[in-house]
């Protein structure tokens, strides 16, 4: 460019700046008026609309119900109630079914293929035992649920119900100083919390942006649904009788997933007033039409994009998983495992907190994938308490009965306030390592990275804690 | 297409449904495009289900605003050419105040795609075309899908797609993406488009604030003058006006003139560069 150009260009600009002050104040208003009204004017020539008013408009009429300040929320709790149950019940029978065949008949022919061809116990252990057994657990445990949480979910956001959940909370997220949008984000976590933190973009402001990514771990994901599914079911749901389990256990999640959203709001409101103080920015948000959903296509596409993928990714980290766990539980110095001493080491601080070491140790194998917590606290629970109910030691498995597990649970100390605390935990500590990542790229800033990963742990660990406290002084009360 | 005489086979050359069969969904097989086209369109107005419909690619479609936030590309062939489709964020405007428009703008701008696709949802002509004004201010190389033409004829609304295409100076294509209607149609205006043989004349907004029309003029005719091939002088002169500083500095790059004279590669280079940001 020549030096010419340049000034030239200067001139330009600068005629620029001085005309905009000719203009006024209202610069943009004037232009976007312009716009519209030139935008009016081709639509009218080119629209004919019906004389009389439609008689019955099915539309107005549902969004009147479904975003109504007495319904709203009822309707929404139910409509969740409705999904989980129907993900806890139906899972149940094709996920025995499937350890029936992964754990129950393939695992002891590779055990007696492996025996045959006369293997070193210890490749046949690491490969069968570890390796193959991890990738099954999470198979048989994920995908049963995925299969029906996920098309569900899907159908609900096809049919366009997710933006009158948005409608429903916008007004509680401004409350918290926080932008409406961000019940968009959020509804996004519940399926996957680096997708969700991926979705914020489309909240304008860097204050408010930067609120819904560091809280959009509160979102519980759906990695940690099968362990809240799981935990609630034998723990809370045996608390009533056999005909009322289903449905506490479907209460006790959607009353975390609540307590989630709970804790969505009251941080936002936390750095929305100290750290990311800032003016609430309006939007509109367009309630777009009901559609009937095209239920062949969403199943197809649910089960393709989202549950293979999830799982897909799961299986990724469940192997290296299963490999680390079984050789950590069979190498020892001393006469105990490497498990064993960071067991030890982590169980006066797990049991301040109203859990133990092995859970302990199960989050931070579980970094990468929040879905393989439970594999492998039960792995690690037998190599603890020499429980003879699995299959050896460092074994990942699924155990027959619901009752085996809880046998086993109960083997490792576990009371009724480890699960409670476990299910908390697992609700608010860390986001995986790939949201981590997520955020990292997203806000580009180390400093708040370090926060949205760090602050949860610490809250985790300080809500349990709490609970903890109050439980056993309640405990020693009664 | 064996039996056809001479004669007649030259007029269904030029008759979309004979050319849908040409249709070549590539996925993401992008490899050596002819041409780059940019979807763009205000949010859940069915772009995703467009942008599917033309790749055979199975992006997920949801019924709410802002499900597509960063772009996604696919490609298809259609007739000879290859044609590389880039999906952009939903956007009710392009005037770049949140990082979904900034965007869309941004490829739009810099891409410089051979044709830009305005998905536009026909219940909501008015406020679509908001988006569609702004798009012309940029390109005359547009052409406008009129999606969801079953929703607006379920609640009365008749859209005349012939006098819109008159007044707005572009191709417009009735369509119901969902059902894979008016999609041949659509090939055939993007390959009218994408080889010239359709010119765009398009609708320039009217500003009718004296003091802005002035403005405008001014500083349209100063830039017409230095940047003679630049293709949108009054858009950029209403982003100066607006005290854009991304645009002026595009300017004082020579981001903008550069690329009207740009070959694909260099374009491709430009697309990259966007594309990490």
């Amino acid at each position: 460019m020549t030096i010419e150009n340049t000034t030239t260009l200067e001139n330009i600009l600068s005629t620029a700046q001085a005309l905009r002050w000719e203009v006024g104040i209202d610069f943009h208003e004037k232009v976007t008026e312009s716009i519209y009204t030139d935008a009016v004017k081709i639509a009218d020539r080119a629209t004919t609309r019906p004389e009389e008013k439609p008689r019955f408009d099915f539309d107005r009429k549902l969004d009147q119900i479904l975003t109504s300040r007495v319904w709203g929320f009822p309707l929404m709790l139910a409509l969740l109630m409705i999904v989980f149950w129907l993900t806890i019940s139906g899972a149940n029978v094709p996920s025995s079914m499937l350890a029936n065949l992964l754990l129950d008949t393939i695992h002891p022919m590779l055990k007696n293929f492996a025996a045959n061809i006369g293997m070193p116990w210890w490749l046949d252990g690491f490969l069968f035992d570890g390796v193959y057994l991890a990738t099954a657990w999470v198979i048989s445990v994920m995908l049963p649920p995925m299969a029906i949480f996920f098309p569900l979910f899907t159908l609900l956001e096809d049919f366009g119900y997710l933006p009158r959940v948005a409608f429903n909370m916008d007004n509680m997220f401004r409350k918290a100083g926080a932008h409406g949008k961000q019940a968009l984000s959020m509804t996004m976590g519940f399926g996957c919390n680096a997708a969700g933190v991926v979705a914020t973009r489309i909240i304008d402001s860097p204050r408010e942006r930067l609120i819904a990514i560091i809280t959009n771990n509160f979102a519980l994901c759906n990695g940690r649904w099968p362990t809240q599914i799981l935990i609630a079911s034998l723990f809370i749901g045996a608390l009533v009788p056999a005909q009322l389990a289903g449905f506490v256990s479907a209460m006790a999640v959607v009353g975390i997933a609540l307590l989630g959203v709970f804790l969505t709001f009251l941080s936002s409101m936390f750095l929305s007033k100290t750290w990311l103080k800032g003016e609430v920015s309006t939007f509109s948000l367009e309630l777009p039409p009901y559609r009937p959903p095209r239920i062949w296509q969403t199943i197809y596409t649910s089960i393709i994009d989202r549950t293979l993928v999830i799982l897909w990714r799961a299986i990724i980290f469940a192997i290296p998983a299963g490999a680390v766990l079984w050789l950590s539980a069979n190498i020892t110095i001393g006469g105990t495992s490497l498990a064993g001493y960071l067991i030890n080491f982590l169980d006066p601080f797990g049991l301040l907190i109203g859990l133990n070491g092995v859970i302990l140790v199960a989050f931070i194998v579980a970094i990468p994938a929040n879905e393989i917590v439970i594999p492998t606290i039960m792995m690690l629970t037998v190599l603890v308490t020499g429980a003879s109910a699995g299959e050896g030691t460092g074994v990942m498995f699924e155990l027959e009965s619901g009752m085996e597990t809880m046998a086993l649970f109960e083997a490792g100390g576990w009371t009724l306030l480890t699960a409670v605390n476990l299910m908390l935990f697992s609700l608010i500590h860390n986001p995986c390592s790939t949201t981590i990542y997520t955020i990292f790229k997203e806000t580009g800033s180390k400093k708040w990275t370090w926060v949205a990963s760090l602050a949860p742990v610490l809250l985790g660990f300080a809500v349990t804690f709490v609970v903890a406290q109050i439980w056993r002084l309640v405990a020693s009360i009664l | 297409m064996t039996k056809n005489t001479k004669t007649s086979s030259d007029a269904c050359e030029s008759c979309a449904i004979h050319n849908a069969a040409a249709l070549h969904k590539l996925g993401v097989d992008m490899s050596d495009f002819d041409y780059v086209i940019a979807l763009s369109g205000n949010p859940n107005t069915g772009k995703s289900t467009v942008f599917n419909a033309l790749t055979g690619l199975r992006q997920h479609t949801g019924n709410w605003p802002g499900k597509t936030v960063s772009r996604a590309e696919g490609g298809f062939e259609y007739g000879d050419h290859k044609y590389k489709l880039v999906d952009l964020p939903g956007t009710y405007s392009l005037l770049a105040t949140s990082l979904d428009e900034e965007v869309a703008r941004d490829f739009i701008l810099f891409g410089q795609p051979d044709v830009t696709i305005v998905v536009v949802d026909a219940t909501r002509l008015e406020r679509n075309l908001n988006l569609v004004l702004q798009v012309l201010e940029i390109t005359n190389r547009v052409v406008v899908a009129l999606n969801l033409m079953d929703e607006a004829n379920r609640h009365g609304i008749q859209v005349d797609e012939r006098r819109l295409a008159r007044d707005l100076g572009i191709p417009v294509v009735p369509m119901v993406a969902r059902q894979g209607e008016g999609v041949p149609e659509l090939l055939q205006a993007i390959s009218d488009v994408a080889n010239r043989k359709t010119v765009g004349k398009p609708y320039r907004v009217k500003y009718d604030s004296p003091e802005l029309k002035k403005a405008v003029i001014e500083v349209t005719k100063q830039i017409e003058s230095a940047y003679p091939e630049l293709p949108n002088a009054q858009w950029v002169a209403m982003r100066l006006l607006d005290g854009d500083e991304r645009i002026a500095e595009a300017l004082r790059k020579g981001e903008l003139g550069d690329l009207t004279h740009g070959n694909i590669e260099h374009r491709s280079a430009q697309m990259q560069v966007i594309g990490n940001q």
